[in-house]
């Protein structure tokens, strides 16, 4: 799965540090005495040296194995990693942000994917499943080029779009979940866990996964899923494939009271367009969008008027209401850019003058010489962008 | 100051004719897309041998850096041998890794490891101050005297458009204590004490109370770490780790100084006043760049040493390309100051640090020649020169 978003934006800035624990010696690396001894470099610069996967705060992983789930041209590779004993673990639905050195540039992208395998404990393996998409260089190469051994660069699992009851502690509230392609992912994750941990569905709560995949082919994880759906426990699968679309009309039927039901949604634009059409302003649904396709325009209401300079350019646009970044890429420059969902801070410019808009938060600024994120900040009048 | 867009027509009708360091309105233009070109080519050629350089020189200097901390142990044969690598770990640090890096000439990366929002060096300038006042300051207002603070850092005289008054009598003294203590002037270069004393700014209050809080702090830790931390950490041998670790900043200072000084002071470079600079196009801020900077030659060992600063020319034009690319792009440049007639300001390093000292010696008394570069002008450029 490519880059996630969540709704409501809860995704921590920075990964934190380690706190204690990972064994004594991870204790003394990261005592007062040692970090001031290594600054202002910081003591994994020097373990780094000896071996990449000795780290006291940094998180990093080896690949273990590469696993191909489906082919054609779009294919689909399960990615099982390895992590530094400073992965703190995640809970289900978490996404994980991922550094990779990509060969012949030198040049490090990190972009978001959410984890499949059931939740892990700290320095546990997990697993990554990706979709290979033809402009993402980075699902394409970690899919195609990835080999084992190699090292990966990762952020602390982050992410709100967790299962949040845990099976030890069953309710009778139903869960459903709503997923589209490579968005199988995160709820992939929400039921292994559920099942490993002892799920039954015998306390009176099912589980109803309906996904939509473009064709048999195509479908992630169908062995898995198929024999999820034959044992006796609770969870019905509902695979759909080509033309059938999401009506609201088949989910009433498979869950009648769908608007009541703890509901995750995690797929394409499309798909989640019709599924929060049906739920309306019900609060039971949760979601986590791939790839925002279309720019997203001003709060609604609001019309955005003023130009946007990008000054070291020379060049200068009306503001749409659209990111900074895809206003500037649209006028051709190509400023770098990372995750263009706000986290990784590679696109990180100097907003000299006007007034900006966080598209995340909607809150707005206008503080001169600000360092601004372009690609999740969209002008809220005349501005000017050191680009 | 620096608009890197055009002048109204009007303006450069009438500057057509007016020469500005010897060159016309339309050379120095034609200058300027010249290195434009040149800067787009190199930009374009950064990759893997550029990152792998980089990792390379960090992985020496931490070696260097583990070494000498280790030698320490060693009673008496161990401790010069400590001393030189400390040293050398330091000097690698502060220059080809630190300065290059916080100047975002590796930013492209994509490594928060070598991103300049993210570095910091092992000197007692926080990285956060010391970008502002170089990176921005120096760097854009090179040599305009009034404006880049880097023109006798508030404490010598350096040109002579600065008013002579007798506390400059002690000009060779106060260099040589700057010398001394570089690390901690240039840490506390960013209160902007001439503007305190002038009455502009509170020494450690309203706009300074960040940025002195930032440098007691990094002050800290590196007092913390080099003269209590690791002397006690080889227990009975403390005094003599202590003085070893003392000697290699000191060692570092004398070396940073002395090519930082050799950058912009050696005789022939020019300084500009706040007037001619106003409205400055982006040929002529080029133009700035190359009259107001001096290189040092030398060997592979000496541009290595010297964060590649050996090459300040083209650092000022290119400030944020990774500098082990200057050597290349020297020849270029080198080619064009021939064409345009201007100087190339270049000499061994012994030369260029007599030079700055005799200016030193010279400005602590009243008057001084003015500082204007020996431009000939493209006019002066003959075939045969060209040939030469």
């Amino acid at each position: 799965m490519s880059a996630l978003i969540s709704e409501p934006a809860a995704v921590p800035t920075r990964p934190r540090r380690s706190r204690a624990g990972g064994g004594p010696l991870g204790m003394v690396l990261r005592s007062r005495l040692v970090t001031a001894l290594a600054s202002p470099h910081g003591v994994d610069s020097y373990l780094e040296r000896f071996n990449p996967m000795w780290a006291a705060h940094d998180v990093r992983a080896r690949i273990v194995s590469v696993h191909r789930e489906t082919e054609g041209d779009a294919p689909v590779a399960t990615l099982t990693l390895q992590p530094t004993s400073t992965w703190r673990g995640h809970r289900a639905g978490q996404h994980v942000l991922v550094g990779v050195e990509m060969p012949g540039s030198a040049k490090r992208f990190t972009r978001a994917f959410s984890i499949s395998s059931a939740a892990s404990g700290r320095g546990e393996q997990f697993t990554l499943t990706i979709r290979a998409h033809d402009e993402g260089q980075v699902s394409s190469y970690l899919v195609r080029s990835a080999q084992p051994g190699q090292i990966l660069h990762l952020s602390q699992a982050q992410g709100e779009f967790t299962l949040v009851e845990s099976p030890a502690t069953p309710t009778i509230s139903r869960l459903l979940f709503i997923t589209g392609g490579s968005g199988i992912t995160p709820a992939m994750s929400m039921v292994r866990t559920l099942l490993r941990d002892g799920y039954d569905g015998h306390a009176g709560r099912k589980v109803t996964f309906l996904h939509f995949a473009r064709s048999a082919e195509d479908q992630i994880f169908a062995d898995e899923l198929a024999e999820i759906a034959a044992a006796d426990n609770g969870v019905d699968v509902h695979l759909r494939h080509g033309d059938q679309v999401f009506s609201e009309f088949e989910l009433r039927r498979l869950v009648p009271d769908y608007k009541e039901t703890d509901t995750w949604l995690c797929g394409p634009p499309g798909l989640v367009e019709l599924v929060k059409a049906a739920y309306g302003d019900s609060t039971r649904l949760r979601m986590e969008f791939f790839k925002p396709a279309v720019a997203r325009a001003a709060q609604p209401g609001e019309e955005v008027e003023g130009d946007i300079s990008f000054t070291r350019s020379g060049k200068t646009v009306a503001a749409s209401g659209a990111s900074l970044l895809e206003q500037a890429e649209e006028l051709g420059l190509k400023p770098e850019f990372g995750c263009r969902m706000g986290i990784c801070f590679s696109c990180t410019r100097t907003k000299t003058a006007g007034t900006v808009r966080n598209i995340l938060t909607g809150e707005e600024s206008a503080l001169p010489d600000e360092e601004v994120r372009i690609c999740v900040t969209a002008a809220a009048g005349d501005c000017h962008i050191d680009l | 100051m620096t608009e890197l867009m055009d002048s109204p027509t009007a303006e450069v009708a009438s500057a057509t004719d007016e020469k500005y360091h010897g060159l016309t309105r339309a050379e120095i233009d034609q200058l300027g897309a010249e290195l434009d070109a040149l800067r787009l080519r190199i930009i374009a050629d950064l990759g893997e041998t550029d990152a792998e350089y980089l990792r390379k020189v960090v992985k020496a200097q931490r070696s260097f850096e583990i070494a000498g901390r280790a030698l320490f142990y060693l009673p008496v044969i161990g401790w010069l041998p400590a001393v030189a690598a400390l040293s050398v770990s330091k000097i690698l640090d502060n220059m080809e890794i630190g300065h290059n890096v916080m100047h975002g000439q590796y930013d492209w990366m994509g490594d928060p490891n070598y991103n300049s929002r993210m570095f910091d060096w092992d000197t007692m300038a926080p990285a956060e101050n010391w970008k502002y006042g170089h990176n921005y300051m120096h760097h854009t207002y090179t040599n305009v005297v009034g404006k880049d603070r880097d023109v006798g850092y508030g404490i010598l005289r350096m040109d002579p458009e600065q008013k002579w008054n007798p506390y400059y009598l002690g000009n060779p003294l106060w260099a040589f204590l700057l010398m001394t203590f570089f690390e901690w002037g240039v840490a506390l270069h960013d209160l902007e004490t001439e503007e305190v004393f002038a009455g502009r700014r509170k020494m450690f209050g309203g706009e300074n109370a960040p940025i002195w809080r930032r440098i007691r702090k990094k002050m800290g830790k590196q007092v913390l770490k080099d003269y209590v931390l690791f002397p006690a950490l080889t227990g009975p041998l403390f005094l003599s780790t202590l003085a070893g670790n003392a000697v290699a900043n000191l060692v570092r200072n004398i070396w940073t100084f002395n090519i930082i000084f050799c950058g912009h002071f050696p005789a022939g470079v020019a300084s500009f006043s706040v007037e001619e600079t106003e409205n400055e196009t982006r040929g002529q801020w080029y133009l700035r760049q190359m009259l107001g900077s001096a290189n040092i030659t030398g060997g592979k060992l000496m541009h290595v040493m010297s964060g590649n600063l050996s090459h300040q020319i083209e650092h000022h034009l290119f400030p944020d390309i990774p500098a082990r690319r200057y050597p290349e792009m020297a020849v270029e440049v080198q080619e064009m100051c021939e064409r345009y007639g201007l100087p190339y300001n270049k000499g061994p390093l012994h030369k260029q640090l007599f030079s700055v000292f005799a200016k030193i010696v010279r400005l602590s008394f009243p008057g001084g020649a003015q500082k204007e570069a020996p431009v000939r002008g493209p006019q002066a450029v003959t075939d045969d020169s060209l040939a030469a």
